[in-house]
Order: C-alpha cells, then sequence, then structure tokens
C-alpha cells in the first residue's frame, strides 16, 4: 500500500440520506491505466470529486505521493499534478479552441500568469498547437464550442487537463456523449496522448468493451461501495458486479 | 492601410493616438475641450468597468474610487498645497490602489448581483468634506502655473497623455496570460479553479487595477470641475460608467473612450434641447446600440482583441 502513488482510506461521504462514498479504500500505483464502473449513483463521480477536491470526505483521508491531500481546495490539488476531466466538458464558450488551450498552458507554464506576457504569443500559440495536434483537433482552433461536435468537446477538456506536469489523470466519462463509432478512436487517441506524459489514469466508464480494451484493472462501486477491485475479466465475471452494475446476471 | 490605422503594436498605436488627439485639441473651442477632457476621465473609470466586465463582473461602485481619486486633489490642495497635477495624479493612484487593495480580496469572493450591490453599497459609505463637498485648486504642471485657456488646454494634454499611457498599459493586461485568463474566469470560472489558477487572485488584481483607473479619471474631473462632492460616490453616478462600458463593449479600449464621448455630446445636447426629458433620450439612445450592436460601440473596429484573437 506504501508505494502507491494515490491512496485512499476508509473515506466517506453521504448527501443526506444517500451515500455516496462508504469506506472506500484504495491504492493505485504509478503508471496504472483504471476504469471505475458503476450504474448511475453508484460513487464514481463522487470519488473523482473527492480525489480532485471538489467534495471533501467526512471521514477517511486521500495520500497523494506520501502526502495528505484530503481537504485542499481543487486548485491546491491539480497544482500537486492529479488532474482532470469532466463528463460533460468544462469549457469557454466565447473562447476558441485555441484560446481554451492558451488559457490553460498559460497557467501551467510553471511560472505564475504574467500581467504583460502576451497570452497569444507566437511560441505560446506554437505550443498550444502542438497540443491540439496531438489530440488531432488542430483544424479547429478557431471554432468556438457551439461550432464543435461533442467528441471534440471531450478531447479538448482532456488536451486542456494534461498540460504542465500531470502525475494522475482522472477522466470523467471520457466517451459519453459521443457516438458509437466514435468511441475506440477517441479513446485510442486520448491513451496515445496520455502514454507520451507518462501519466496514471483512472477513468470512468459504462461501455464494458472499453473498460476490457483500456484498462488495467476495474474498480466497480455499487452504493457508494467498492464491491470488485481486480482485473478486468475477474470483475466483469464477479456475480456482484453483473448483478449491480453490468446487468448480466442469470 | 488598415494596420496604420490600427497599429497592431501597442507604443506605436498610442504614439499615433497620442498625435492625433493633440492635433484635434488644437483646434478644439474651449467648450468642446472641457466636454473631451471630463469624457476622457470619465472613460478611464468605464475602462475600469471594462476591466472588470471581461472578468464577468457587473460594478455599480466604480464611482467610489472615481471619488477617491477626486477628493485626493481636492484635500491634497486645501490640507497640503499640494497642486500639481502628476503629483496628484500619482497620489490618487496610490489611494484608489491601497483601499482596493484592502476591499479586493473581500469582495472577489462574490459573483454577479451580489458583487454589484456589494460594491455599490461600500461606495455610499463615501462621505468626506460634507454634503456640498469641496473646492478644488486649479492644478499646476510641473511648475508650470496655466491661467484662463492655457489652462484648459494644458489639463486636456495632460489627460490624452495619461489616457494614451493607460490605454496602453491596460491593452497589454488584456493582452496578457492574466488578461486572457480574465476571459476564461468569465466564461468558467470553476475550470479555471481546474486548471490551477486562483480565481479570487485573478479577480482581486482586476479590481485594484480598475479602482486605479477610477482614481486617475476622479482627479482629472476633479481638477477640471475645480468642485468635488460625494455625489461622485453614489451608484448613479457609478450607472453612468456601466453605462460607457456596455455602450463601448468590452472588445476595444479605444471604443471605450469613444462610448465616453458620445454620452457627454448625447447628454450635453439633449440637456440643452430636452431639458427635462434629457435622461429618456439616453436610455433610447443606449437601447438602440443594445439592439443593433450587442457588443457594443467596440464590434466596429476591425481590430478588436476577438477577432484579431480568432485570425
Amino acid at each position: 500500500m506504501s508505494s502507491a502513488l494515490l491512496l485512499t482510506e476508509g473515506v466517506n461521504k453521504s448527501f443526506g440520506a444517500v451515500t455516496a462514498a462508504r469506506d472506500v479504500s484504495v491504492a493505485v500505483p504509478s503508471g496504472a491505466i483504471w476504469s471505475l464502473i458503476g450504474s448511475n449513483g453508484a460513487g464514481k463521480t463522487t470519488f473523482v470529486n473527492m480525489v480532485t477536491g471538489y467534495i471533501k470526505p467526512e471521514t477517511g483521508r486521500i495520500v497523494f505521493d506520501g502526502a495528505d491531500i484530503t481537504g485542499l481546495s481543487p486548485r491546491q490539488i491539480t497544482r500537486l499534478g492529479i488532474r482532470r476531466s469532466f463528463q460533460i466538458p468544462q469549457l469557454c464558450a466565447e473562447l476558441s479552441v485555441l484560446e481554451n488551450m492558451l488559457v490553460s498552458q498559460s497557467i501551467n507554464r510553471g511560472q505564475k500568469p504574467s500581467l504583460w506576457r502576451p497570452g497569444r504569443a507566437a511560441e505560446h500559440v506554437d505550443e498550444a498547437m502542438q497540443v491540439l495536434e496531438r489530440f488531432r483537433i488542430a483544424d479547429n482552433r478557431n471554432r468556438l464550442m457551439s461550432e464543435l461536435s461533442a467528441g471534440v468537446r471531450k478531447l479538448l477538456d482532456i488536451a486542456m487537463a494534461i498540460s504542465g506536469t500531470p502525475r494522475v489523470m482522472l477522466l470523467d466519462e471520457p466517451t459519453s456523449g459521443v457516438a458509437a463509432e466514435e468511441k475506440f478512436p477517441l479513446m485510442d487517441l486520448v491513451m496515445e496522448a496520455l502514454s507520451a506524459s507518462d501519466v496514471t489514469v483512472l477513468f470512468v466508464e459504462h461501455d464494458m468493451d472499453i473498460v476490457t480494451r483500456y484498462s488495467q484493472r476495474v474498480l466497480a462501486f455499487y452504493d457508494g461501495e467498492i464491491i470488485a477491485n481486480d482485473a478486468p475479466e475477474d470483475v466483469l465475471s464477479d456475480e456482484a458486479v453483473q448483478r449491480y452494475v453490468t446487468g448480466t446476471a442469470k | 492601410m488598415m494596420d496604420l490605422i490600427f497599429p497592431r503594436s501597442v507604443p506605436l498605436a498610442c504614439a499615433l493616438s497620442l498625435v492625433v488627439l493633440v492635433v484635434i485639441g488644437l483646434v478644439l473651442p474651449e467648450w468642446a475641450m472641457f466636454l473631451a477632457t471630463m469624457a476622457f476621465a470619465k472613460g478611464m473609470v468605464a475602462l475600469g468597468v471594462v476591466c472588470l466586465m471581461r472578468a464577468g463582473l457587473v460594478s455599480f461602485g466604480q464611482g467610489l474610487y472615481y471619488c477617491i481619486g477626486a477628493y485626493v486633489s481636492g484635500l491634497m490642495a486645501t490640507w497640503a498645497g499640494v497642486t500639481d497635477i502628476f503629483l496628484l495624479s500619482f497620489l490618487g493612484i496610490l489611494a484608489s490602489g491601497m483601499i482596493a487593495a484592502i476591499f479586493g480580496p473581500l469582495l472577489a469572493t462574490y459573483r454577479g448581483i451580489f458583487f454589484a450591490i456589494l460594491y455599490g453599497t461600500l461606495s455610499k459609505m463615501t462621505v468626506l468634506g460634507g454634503t456640498d463637498g469641496l473646492n478644488v485648486s486649479a492644478p499646476t504642471f510641473l511648475g508650470y502655473h496655466p491661467e484662463g485657456p492655457a489652462l484648459g488646454l494644458s489639463l486636456y494634454l495632460f489627460t490624452c497623455a495619461t489616457v494614451v499611457v493607460f490605454g496602453g498599459l491596460v491593452r497589454i493586461f488584456f493582452d496578457s496570460e492574466r488578461g486572457l485568463i480574465a476571459l476564461a474566469i468569465r466564461d468558467n470560472e470553476l475550470r479555471v479553479e481546474y486548471l490551477g489558477a486562483s480565481v479570487r487572485s485573478e479577480i482581486a488584481v482586476t479590481y485594484v487595477i480598475a479602482a486605479i483607473a477610477g482614481g486617475i479619471g476622479g482627479v482629472i474631473s476633479g481638477a477640471a470641475i475645480g468642485h468635488v462632492d460625494p455625489e461622485y460616490a453614489y451608484w448613479t453616478t457609478s450607472g453612468e460608467f456601466v453605462f460607457v462600458a456596455i455602450l463601448s463593449g468590452y472588445f476595444s479600449i479605444r471604443a471605450v473612450f469613444l462610448g465616453s464621448i458620445v454620452l457627454e455630446i448625447v447628454r450635453s445636447f439633449s440637456n440643452l434641447y430636452f431639458p427635462n426629458t434629457w435622461q429618456m433620450s439616453l436610455g433610447i439612445f443606449l437601447l438602440v446600440v443594445i439592439l443593433l450592436l450587442p457588443n457594443g460601440l467596440g464590434s466596429l473596429l476591425s481590430r478588436s482583441d476577438k477577432s484579431e484573437s480568432s485570425q
């Protein structure tokens, strides 16, 4: 457990009568690519929100690289290297794709954003374009969010999150809202881009084909609890998972 | 040709603007010069509102810093005999900047109508020298004591130089990394926090810049009118600056001063020809602008921030 990059110990969180996290304990090693599965309301996004500081757990602790990060703000946690993308892409609607990327890079350039250094300097635009090209969305550089497909929005959301030096990336349903035929190409692209950053990945997913294909290990949530934590084939053949998550129990 | 009219280089644009303003000043009649001086002074305050608008904040309290700047010029002349406009401007910047540095972090935690109301309430607390206000001595210029028309021209030229220099600095801020982040905050501050920036800090910095703009505008107004009173801080005065900011939009700095001049002209002539309904005339004018130019006069300028960035 001590070699884990990200560790949660006995984390609990309730919203009134609803238990969103019940004694959640998990140890994620560096370089892992794990997926989080579960039906709606099972506690997956609550887990992501607690790790990234949006929600504070009532009890338990969250440790990143040996340091207790429980209760830190999203900004502080982001600065430590834990990044996230969102189920509904969180983009700046009145800025272009390129400008969204420039905002992300201005914040994560390793020095404080400047009052006089141009935000759209040629070298910054080049850097941003390299990332957009890595995600193959550079053609959309001048488009506003309302002009983008769901897939491009998802990719931009993820591209913005990996600026700087991320160490853990939490992807909240990266393929939701994306056309079925675009899901695998999108995940191929994301995984290829993230592999270049040498980052530990946790992704929330409902599509079991994607879970099986891309993750080394699966955490299955039900009613705020982790009911299975194993290799994909073992988790997906687990009786409780089949009953409560995948709905394939006979 | 367009590059000559709207130079991309900020220093070149500032130099060109200053030359044009000086030439115009040499041919303006005295009444128009006063009108232009006041329009530019108020334009400075409205520029502060525009800074806040870019970060998604509406301010009905910008009159506070306008008032602080004006009172600095009045009180320093009365108490310390300081009449030099350069020194008064510096003191106006110092006073407004320091007060904003105290209130900025507090206000930066509020958004939307709460920010507007709290800021407006803060501005109402400023009452100095009684409700009659106080007189302001004629300004001097590094030892030069102009009188009559020369005073008006000197103040106009000082105002133009201040507007050009401060406008240039604000242009650099708008184009900077922090300026870009302010636009992102306007759109989605949750994402900005999740990218690792402090929204509160960004807003506090923007607030201080806006306050400094207000302070300079107040110093110039006080010197131009020769009298300051608490009405400078009233929310209706702040409403005028919001009016100019809406009229000009937040894309262009030139548009802010153009909007301020348009407002002064419309007000002066409406006041002259429709003394009982001039406020209605202003309201109709603003409605027409909002309907025809929802992004303000700035959207007419081809080199707006937006179009430049998307090219």
